[in-house]
């Protein structure tokens, strides 16, 4: 039996290990949030958000156009992606125990694990070959197919949650059962299921690999849903990847750009769910 | 207002509305119409995988016509000359994504473990907020800060100290550019982290409260009683998280396409650059001409589908085998 | 003088659990009818029955007749959701609807189905019949999850009966309450049953005693004895009604 002064040692011992494992974790977060502020903020300017992308050398220049394409197609995203997966969330929730429901959930499990390129092919051969080019459309189909896996599982999730008895509360009043479900069960989970999308749609902003080859890209205003279409993503990885400097300072800028973006829709979201569980509106 | 004394003076029987509330739309149709939009809900689910599989199919066919083994064993990817070969991408996926658990399992477990037993309870919302943060950043913005960041510092720090005291090992031979599958394995660990740490972290949870007890009751100090009762315990939902981790690992493309120097080679060394499936085809997919590059490109994304599939049905099994309780939990 | 509501032959089955075996009684207008029996003799099931919520429950059956005022409940046509308009429940835990306010609490029932008319005079109408008028007449717009637990199941009352229902079902009203609330309630059910037909289940027989004019007593799914409350209590038939309510089980 070894000393007790032994095994508080490797107690300690196992304590600082488990701490500096946090802060390896830390470290490269705070690297890049740093860096991106300090190397982004620079560039920053009302021009950054309005312009058209410069060609090279010369000053000035924006990601205008990007920031738009970004917004176009994670918008034409959501008006598929959020009621086919709240509505297939809901499906899981109230009619999810039998043979078929068994069958969806599965199938939205296996498809939330497809990774995000796969489904850009998918887009590429349902979209961009018929209409033969690359098209916002087809961009905003990658994204809407990305949305709605995890939306459904977590809206699920939430409606579950909502429990039984006020269920029974209004059925007992002599409301409908669809009325049930549409006006006190989710109602209920509303706050939750906000948050849900407004997550789902940050994710959409973020995504680059699916736009590749189905938005491409685009070095002008578009604002036609079957051409190509800039997005803040892929420019900044055009921009990182190219041998310009002062592309590579523009790519930190728009990457700024993108993080303030992606921070302000997480936050919309932890504040729908903080007053979705206050208990109501007063 | 007094309560109808009978029910013949209020001329409602039970089949017909109250007087005193509209009669509204039929309460049975409205029913059916929204079983109806419930069911074709769930079916969208089922159709819209139906088409994935289909399109993956259906576009890389040219490619697998020649032969689906040959297409997955031949090491090399000439575009010009027509020839495709998905082993040298299978390869990298395969390396880059063991780095990245190699180094992300260890270090969420000793996070999941200053979170839930560890670490100080003040700092626990600090350290969860931190995880999730990390977990929304987009992938574009991690494959700039290891380009500019991550890639330098191997370059010029840890490569070079690799090569000078581990040199005689196969795998930290060769000049350090930076790029290679190390970036890419170590910017995948940073990416698949809150995944795995928020899992393990689920799965510590679910240990019963009793078995801590039971270890402290038995003088055990804390670690003693992680690693006798919880660990074990834990092991498969950790399996579990780290075949999710892995799964994420797999088709994550564009901060491995930036810093992996896409080079379709097989290489044993660390430091060279190589080529995972993801990134070549987000590479090569825009500009690809011929229906046989395109599908080819095609195969290698069913090749990830597949390989994603396998690896995520696994994971969950175990981490619902773990929340289930001991009795599942064999040997 | 003809019962408000008649069941004769009242079957139930949970799968393939026989959870109510040939209940047959009346239950006289304006009274009180309490429905007593040990844990899982099937009385939650039974008052269930009277306002067609059973067989909402995946896997529940049930057979035979439910009059209210001399129609069939379960007979064909008749619609379970119109059906709960005119018998009203309210449930062992207080369940108001989190996302509204009290009023809207109160007025769900009239505003969920269309209703088109001045809400607020029939809120203060039900508020005042349940006796929680004076309590939250200024605080009308707060959230309904402020009050009390007490509170909470007035308000419940409050809200089954703004459809102004003809019979209201109680399932333990009151069993999740402190005292205080509990006689509140109690005091509650005497001014309501001049208005409506009550029928509430509970664990608790010095309740039943206080509250009820006819009590039934149910035992395994059987409906063994019921009468009125009094003789129930001081002098009753069967020998299980004196068992139980001596105290010797239950």
């Amino acid at each position: 039996m070894r000393s007790l002064p032994l095994r508080r040692a490797v107690d300690a011992l196992v304590t600082i290990a488990c701490g500096a494992m946090v802060l390896l974790a830390l470290v490269p977060l705070g690297s890049l949030l740093w860096l991106v502020v300090s190397k982004g903020a620079p560039g920053l300017s009302l021009s950054f958000f309005g312009a058209l992308p410069a060609p090279v050398g010369e000053p000035g220049g924006g990601v205008g156009n990007a920031i738009l394409g970004t917004a176009t197609m994670v918008g034409l995203a959501c008006l598929v992606g959020l009621p086919v997966g709240i509505g297939a969330g809901v499906f899981l929730a109230e009619k999810g125990d039998g043979p078929f429901g068994r069958a969806v959930r599965f199938t939205a499990e296996v498809f939330s694990g497809i990774p995000s390129i796969v489904i850009g092919i998918v887009a590429y051969g349902l979209v961009v070959l018929p209409m033969r080019r690359f098209s916002a459309l087809a961009g905003a189909l990658a994204l809407a197919l990305l949305m709605i896996p995890t939306l459904a599982r977590t809206t699920e999730e939430l409606v579950r949650l909502v429990p039984g008895t006020l269920r029974e509360a209004s059925l007992a009043l002599g409301i409908a059962q669809w009325k049930t479900s549409l006006r006190v069960v989710l109602r209920t989970a509303a706050g939750g299921i906000l948050t849900a999308a407004l997550l789902a749609i940050a994710r959409a902003a973020g995504e680059t690999a699916p736009l590749l080859f189905t938005a491409l890209n685009n070095q002008y205003w578009n604002f036609r849903p079957d051409q190509p279409t800039a997005s803040l993503t892929v420019q900044i990885f055009n921009y990182a990847i190219s041998p310009y400097e002062d592309w590579h300072q523009k790519a930190w800028t728009a990457a700024l750009v993108l993080l303030l973006l992606v921070g302000v829709l997480n936050v919309g979201a932890r504040l729908a769910l903080r007053r979705s569980t206050a208990g109501g509106r007063a | 207002m007094p309560p109808p004394a009978d029910a013949v003076a209020r001329g409602a029987t039970l089949a017909a509305p109250p007087p005193h509330l509209p009669a509204g739309a039929a309460a049975h149709g409205g029913d059916r119409v929204w079983n109806g939009l419930l069911v074709a809900m769930g079916g969208a689910i089922l159709a819209v995988v139906g088409l994935v599989v289909l399109e993956l199919v259906k576009v890389s066919r040219p490619a697998l016509a020649a032969g689906a083994t040959q297409f997955l064993v031949q090491k090399t990817w000439d575009p010009v000359a027509g020839s495709f070969g998905a082993l040298a991408f299978m390869y990298g996926t395969l390396v880059t994504s063991v780095i990245a658990i190699a180094v992300a399992v260890p270090v969420s477990v000793g996070l999941a473990l200053f979170l839930s037993e560890m670490g100080p309870p003040r700092l626990r919302p600090v350290v969860t907020f931190a995880i999730e943060t990390l977990a929304a950043i987009p992938s574009v913005v991690y494959g700039l800060w290891g380009l500019f960041v991550l890639v330098p510092l191997l370059r010029t720090v840890v490569e070079p100290f690799l090569a000078r005291t581990l040199g005689f090992l196969p795998i930290f031979r060769g000049a350090p550019i930076g790029l290679g599958y190390l970036a890419a394995g170590l910017i995948l660990a940073v990416m698949i982290l809150p995944t795995v740490a928020s899992v393990t972290s689920e799965v510590l949870k679910t240990v019963p409260a009793s078995l801590r007890e039971a270890a402290f009751a038995l003088g055990a100090t804390r670690w003693e009683a992680i690693r006798l009762a919880v660990l074990p315990y834990a092991r498969p939902g950790i399996l579990g998280a780290a075949l999710l981790g892995l799964g994420r690992a797999l088709g994550e493309t564009m901060a491995v396409t930036m810093v992996i120097g896409n080079s379709p080679e097989i290489s044993a060394s660390l430091f060279a650059p190589g080529y995972t499936l993801p990134a070549v085809i987000a590479n090569e997919f825009a500009e690809a001409t011929g229906d046989v590059h395109v599908g080819a490109l095609a195969g290698l994304a069913l090749v990830l589908f597949g390989l994603s599939l396998l690896l995520n049905s696994v994971a969950r099994l175990l981490v619902r085998l773990v929340a289930r309780g001991p009795a599942r939990v064999a040997a | 003088m003809t019962p408000k509501m008649r069941v004769e032959g009242l079957q139930a089955w949970f799968h393939d659990r026989h959870v109510l075996r040939d209940v047959s009684i009346d239950v006289a207008p304006l009274s009180v009818l309490a429905v007593i029996g040990p844990s899982g003799c099937g009385k939650s099931t039974f008052l269930r029955c009277l306002n067609r919520m059973h067989e909402l429950v995946p896997g529940a059956r049930s057979q035979g007749r439910v009059d209210l005022d001399g129609e069939n409940l379960y007979g064909r046509g008749v619609d379970p959701v119109r059906l709960r308009r005119r018998v009203g429940m309210v449930f062992q835990r207080p369940n108001p609807f989190p996302t509204m306010s009290i009023k809207d609490n109160v007025a769900a029932g009239l505003s969920l189905n269309g209703w088109e008319g001045d809400l607020d005079e029939i809120v203060e109408r039900c508020l005042v019949q349940a006796a929680l008028w004076d309590e939250v007449k200024d605080r009308l717009r707060h959230s309904a999850l402020s009050l009390s637990g007490g509170q909470q199941q007035r308000l419940c009352i409050a809200r089954a009966l703004a459809v102004e229902p003809e019979v209201l079902l109680m399932d333990e009203p009151a069993s999740a309450l402190d005292p205080i609330a509990t006689a509140k309630i109690e005091e509650l059910m005497h001014e309501l049953k001049e208005r409506y037909t009550i029928v509430i289940v509970t664990h608790n027989m010095q309740q039943a005693a206080r509250v009820s004019d006819t009590t039934a007593f149910f035992y395994m799914g059987e409906l063994v004895e019921a009468g009125a409350t009094e003789t129930i209590f001081t002098n009753p038939r069967e020998q299980r009604t004196e068992d139980y309510v001596t105290g010797k089980f239950g």
